[in-house]
C-alpha cells in the first residue's frame, strides 16, 4: 500500500511532472485517435471481409398522401448503405421520384411514388433494394395529408387550445373552493393530484415506447423515452434546486408552494406537449376523428390537470395574472405539440418527447410528495393512499373517453 | 447507380436484330414512355431504368428467336445424332433494373439454350457441373430410366465439377421441357436451371415465324413468392421493345411455364384467337381461344396470324403477375 503510493507519486511528480496538466488528459484521446486511423487506413487487419450479403433496413419514418402520390420517407437504420432500385404498391410496380443514390447510414430520403390510390382503401408499398431484399410499408388507410397551409395550423392551434389551455384554466376555477378547506383535505387533493399524475407518466412512457418501437432503431428506439425521462427529470430537478437556492439567498422563509405549482405546471406543460404530438399527428394521418365526444373527453380528462396546479398554492394569495401563465405554461405546449405532430412528425421524436413528458411528471410527483406529510411525519397515510388511489381512478375513467 | 449506367449503355449499343427495324425502336421508346402517366397508364419499372442484357449476357429479343440446333453427325446406320454441351454455371444476374440476383444458369443465361431436334434423333447432352452446388439436367419426353437426370437413378446428382452424358431417341414430336431435379427442387428451379426442348415431328411444322416464350419469375427477398415476372426473365422487355411480327405471317409461340411459387400462369393475346395445342404433340388443335391457364411444367404451342397493323398486347390474364413485369406488345406491320 505505502510502495504503491510511493510510486503513484513518483509517476506524478517525477518523469511526467513537466509535462502540463492538459497533454495528460488529452494524450488517452489522441492515442484512441491515432489507434482508429491506423485501424481505418489498414482496413481492419486480421478481420477480413465481412461475411453475407449486406444488412439492409429502412424505417418509413413518414408517408404523405397527395392526389396521385404517395411519399415516403425512410431513414437508414442498418449498417450498410442502401439503395433502392424498383418500388410496388399493392404488387404493381410503379413510377417514382427521389431516392437516386444509395442512401447511407442513418442518412434518410423521400420517394415520391405515382399512384392513383382511392381514400379508405389500405395499400402495401414495397421499396425494392438493389439486393432485391423488400422493406414493406403497409397504409391501413388511405387518407389525403392535409396541406400545411394557414388554416390547417389555425386548426391544430384550435386543438391544442380545446385539449390543453381550456381544460387547464376550468380545472384552476377550483382554487376558491381549494383556499377554503381544512389542511387535511388539502393533504388529501395533493394525493389525489400525485396519483393524477402518477397515471399520466405510466400512460405517456407506455404510449412513448409504442411510438418509439415504430419509428427508427438505429436512432435508439425505446432507448429514446428513457432517455427523454432523464433528461427531464434531471433538469426539472436542477431548476428546482436553483430556484429553491435562490429563495433561500433572497432570504425568503417559508411554504415552497409558489415553486411547486410552477413545477407542477411546467411538468404537465411538456406532459402536454407529448400529447399534442401525438394529437396532432394522428389527425395528419387521418386517424383521428374530430368528434365532440373526443374533444369533450379531452377536456375531462386535463380539468383534473388544473387542479394538480392550484393545489400547491392553496395558501398563497397568486395574482390572476401569475395564475393565467401557471395555466398557458400547462395547457400552451399542447398547440405547439399539434403542430410538431402534424407538421414534423417523426416516431423517433414523438417517443422521446413523450419520455421527456413523463420525466417531468416523475420529478414533479417527487416534488410534491413532501406535501403529503401529516402530523405525525407520515408521507403515505391512509387517507394520502386512498386519494393517490382515487387520482389514478379518475385518470383512467376519463381516459377511457379519448383512446386515441 | 447500376440502372442508369445501364440505361446508357443499352442505348448506345446498335441492336441489329433482323426483326429490329430503326422505327420501331423509335415508337417503342414512346410506349415506355407511355406508362409513366399519374392515372394508370401501364406498370413498368422506375423511368429511366433498364437492365443491362450485355452485362447478363443475353437478351430477351434474342432469346426469343434463338433456337439452338446443336451440332450433327450421321451415324454410320444413317442415323442423325445431334449434340449439345451444357454447363451449370453460377451467375449473378440483373432481373430487374437495379437489382442483383445470384442465379444459377445453363450455358450463363436464363432460360438455358433452347435445344431443338427432330424426332427419331439420337440427342447427347453432355453436361458440365461449373456450379459449386449439385445439379442435373431432367428432360421431359421420352427416354430411359437412367438418363431421367433426377438422384439415385443412372448418373444421379452431378457434383460440382462432375460431368455426365444424357442420351436418348428424341419423342414424342412436341414442346418440352428441361431443368434441374436436385433438392431442394423450388430453388434449384427457381434459381433459373431450366430451359424449353423442342421435338420437330419428322416432317416439319408449317412455315412460321417462330418464338418461344418460358414464362418465369424471380424471388429475390426469398420469402417464397416472386419479386417480378416475365417471359424470357426480364419483366416489362416486350414492353419497353415490342417484338416485331409481319402483318398475315403465321406466328407460332412455343409457350412453357416454369413458374415456381405459384400455382399457375397464363398467357392472354389481346384483339386477336389463336390456336392452342397443348404439349404440341398433336397436330389438332386443342382450343380456339385468347387466354390458356398453364401450370408449373405445362406447355403448349399458340398459331394465328395479325390480320391488321398495330400493337397488341400479350401478358398474363394474372393482373399481378401483368403488372409485376410480365406483360409485351407485338408490333404488327
Amino acid at each position: 500500500m505505502e510502495a504503491h503510493g510511493a510510486t503513484d507519486r513518483t509517476l506524478a511528480g517525477g518523469r511526467l511532472g513537466s509535462v502540463p496538466r492538459w497533454v495528460l488528459g488529452l494524450a488517452p484521446l489522441l492515442l484512441v485517435a491515432a489507434v482508429l486511423a491506423a485501424f481505418a487506413v489498414l482496413d481492419g487487419p486480421g478481420l477480413g471481409e465481412r461475411r453475407g450479403p449486406p444488412a439492409e433496413a429502412l424505417a418509413v419514418e413518414r408517408t404523405v398522401l397527395r392526389p396521385g402520390t404517395i411519399e415516403l420517407t425512410v431513414r437508414n437504420d442498418g449498417p450498410d448503405a442502401v439503395q433502392v432500385a424498383q418500388v410496388t404498391v399493392n404488387d404493381a410496380f410503379a413510377q417514382f421520384d427521389g431516392a437516386r443514390e444509395p442512401i447511407g447510414r442513418l442518412g434518410s430520403a423521400t420517394v415520391r411514388i405515382r399512384q392513383p390510390w382511392v381514400e379508405g382503401e389500405a395499400y402495401e408499398v414495397a421499396l425494392v433494394t438493389s439486393s432485391g431484399g423488400t422493406i414493406a410499408h403497409d397504409i391501413p388507410v388511405a387518407v389525403q395529408t392535409p396541406s400545411r397551409d394557414v388554416s390547417f395550423f389555425g386548426l391544430m392551434a384550435l386543438l391544442g387550445i380545446y385539449v390543453g389551455v381550456i381544460p387547464v384554466a376550468l380545472g384552476m376555477l377550483w382554487l376558491p373552493w381549494v383556499r377554503r378547506i381544512p389542511p387535511g383535505w388539502l393533504r388529501a387533493l395533493m394525493g389525489l393530484t400525485i396519483g393524477l399524475l402518477a397515471f399520466l407518466a405510466v400512460d405517456a412512457t407506455l404510449e412513448g415506447l409504442e411510438l418509439a418501437g415504430e419509428g427508427s432503431q438505429a436512432l435508439g428506439g425505446p432507448a429514446l423515452v428513457l432517455l427523454g425521462g432523464a433528461v427531464s427529470y434531471l433538469l426539472l430537478t436542477g431548476v428546482g434546486s436553483w430556484l429553491g437556492g435562490r429563495r433561500r439567498s433572497a432570504g425568503a422563509a417559508g411554504a415552497p408552494g409558489g415553486t411547486l405549482a410552477l413545477l407542477v405546471a411546467v411538468g404537465i406543460g411538456l406532459h402536454n406537449l407529448g400529447e399534442g404530438v401525438a394529437i396532432g399527428a394522428a389527425y395528419s394521418a387521418g386517424a383521428l376523428a374530430l368528434g365532440a365526444f373526443l374533444v369533450a373527453g379531452f377536456a375531462l380528462h386535463n380539468t383534473t390537470e388544473g387542479l394538480a396546479i392550484v393545489a400547491p398554492v392553496a395558501t398563497l394569495r397568486p395574482s390572476v395574472r401569475r395564475l393565467a401563465a401557471l395555466g398557458l405554461i400547462a395547457g400552451g405546449p399542447a398547440i405547439l405539440g399539434a403542430w410538431i405532430g402534424a407538421a414534423a412528425f417523426s416516431a423517433a421524436l414523438a417517443g422521446f418527447l413523450f419520455g421527456f413528458g413523463a420525466g417531468a411528471i416523475v420529478q414533479v410527483i417527487v416534488a410534491l410528495s413532501p406535501s403529503l406529510r401529516d402530523e405525525h411525519g407520515r408521507t403515505l397515510h391512509p387517507a394520502a393512499v386512498c386519494a393517490v388511489l382515487s387520482g389514478m381512478a379518475i385518470m383512467f375513467g376519463t381516459g377511457l373517453l379519448v383512446s386515441v | 447507380m447500376v440502372g442508369a449506367g445501364a440505361a446508357a449503355l443499352h442505348a448506345r449499343v446498335p441492336h441489329t436484330h433482323p426483326w429490329d427495324e430503326p422505327a420501331h425502336a423509335a415508337t417503342a421508346q414512346k410506349t415506355a414512355h407511355a406508362g409513366h402517366g399519374a392515372d394508370g397508364g401501364h406498370a413498368a419499372f422506375r423511368g429511366g431504368t433498364a437492365v443491362d442484357h450485355r452485362a447478363n449476357g443475353f437478351d430477351p429479343h434474342e432469346v426469343l428467336r434463338d433456337f439452338d440446333w446443336g451440332t450433327t453427325r450421321r451415324l454410320p446406320s444413317g442415323r442423325v445424332v445431334r449434340e449439345w454441351e451444357l454447363e451449370a454455371v453460377d451467375r449473378e444476374i440483373e432481373v430487374m433494373p437495379g437489382v442483383r440476383f445470384a442465379a444459377w444458369t445453363y450455358n450463363g443465361r436464363i432460360p438455358g439454350p433452347t435445344l431443338r431436334c427432330r424426332e427419331g434423333e439420337l440427342v447427347r447432352i453432355a453436361f458440365a457441373n461449373g456450379s459449386t452446388h449439385p445439379h442435373t439436367i431432367h428432360f421431359h419426353g421420352t427416354h430411359p430410366a437412367e438418363m431421367d437426370g433426377v438422384p439415385g437413378v443412372g448418373a444421379g446428382e452431378i457434383r460440382p465439377g462432375g460431368r455426365t452424358v444424357y442420351e436418348f431417341e428424341a419423342g414424342p414430336a412436341g414442346l418440352h421441357l428441361y431443368h434441374c431435379h436436385v433438392r431442394p427442387l423450388a430453388e434449384h428451379i427457381a434459381k433459373g436451371l431450366y430451359g424449353a426442348f423442342i421435338v420437330d415431328p419428322a416432317d416439319g411444322r408449317p412455315d412460321a415465324d417462330e418464338m418461344v416464350m418460358v414464362m418465369n419469375g424471380f424471388d429475390t427477398n426469398f420469402d417464397r413468392a416472386n419479386e417480378v415476372y416475365a417471359a424470357n426473365t426480364i419483366g416489362f422487355a416486350y414492353m419497353d421493345r415490342p417484338i416485331a411480327v409481319p402483318r398475315d405471317q403465321l406466328v407460332r409461340v412455343y409457350l412453357v411455364n416454369v413458374l415456381e411459387y405459384d400455382p399457375v400462369n397464363s398467357f392472354h393475346l389481346h384483339g386477336n384467337l389463336f390456336d392452342y395445342f397443348p404439349t404440341g404433340t398433336s397436330a389438332r388443335r386443342g382450343e380456339h381461344t385468347d387466354t390458356v391457364m398453364l401450370c408449373q411444367g405445362q406447355r403448349g404451342l399458340l398459331e394465328w396470324r395479325f390480320p391488321t397493323p398495330g400493337r397488341f398486347m400479350f401478358h398474363a390474364h394474372q393482373s399481378e403477375f401483368t403488372e409485376l413485369g410480365w406483360q409485351g406488345l407485338f408490333e404488327v406491320a
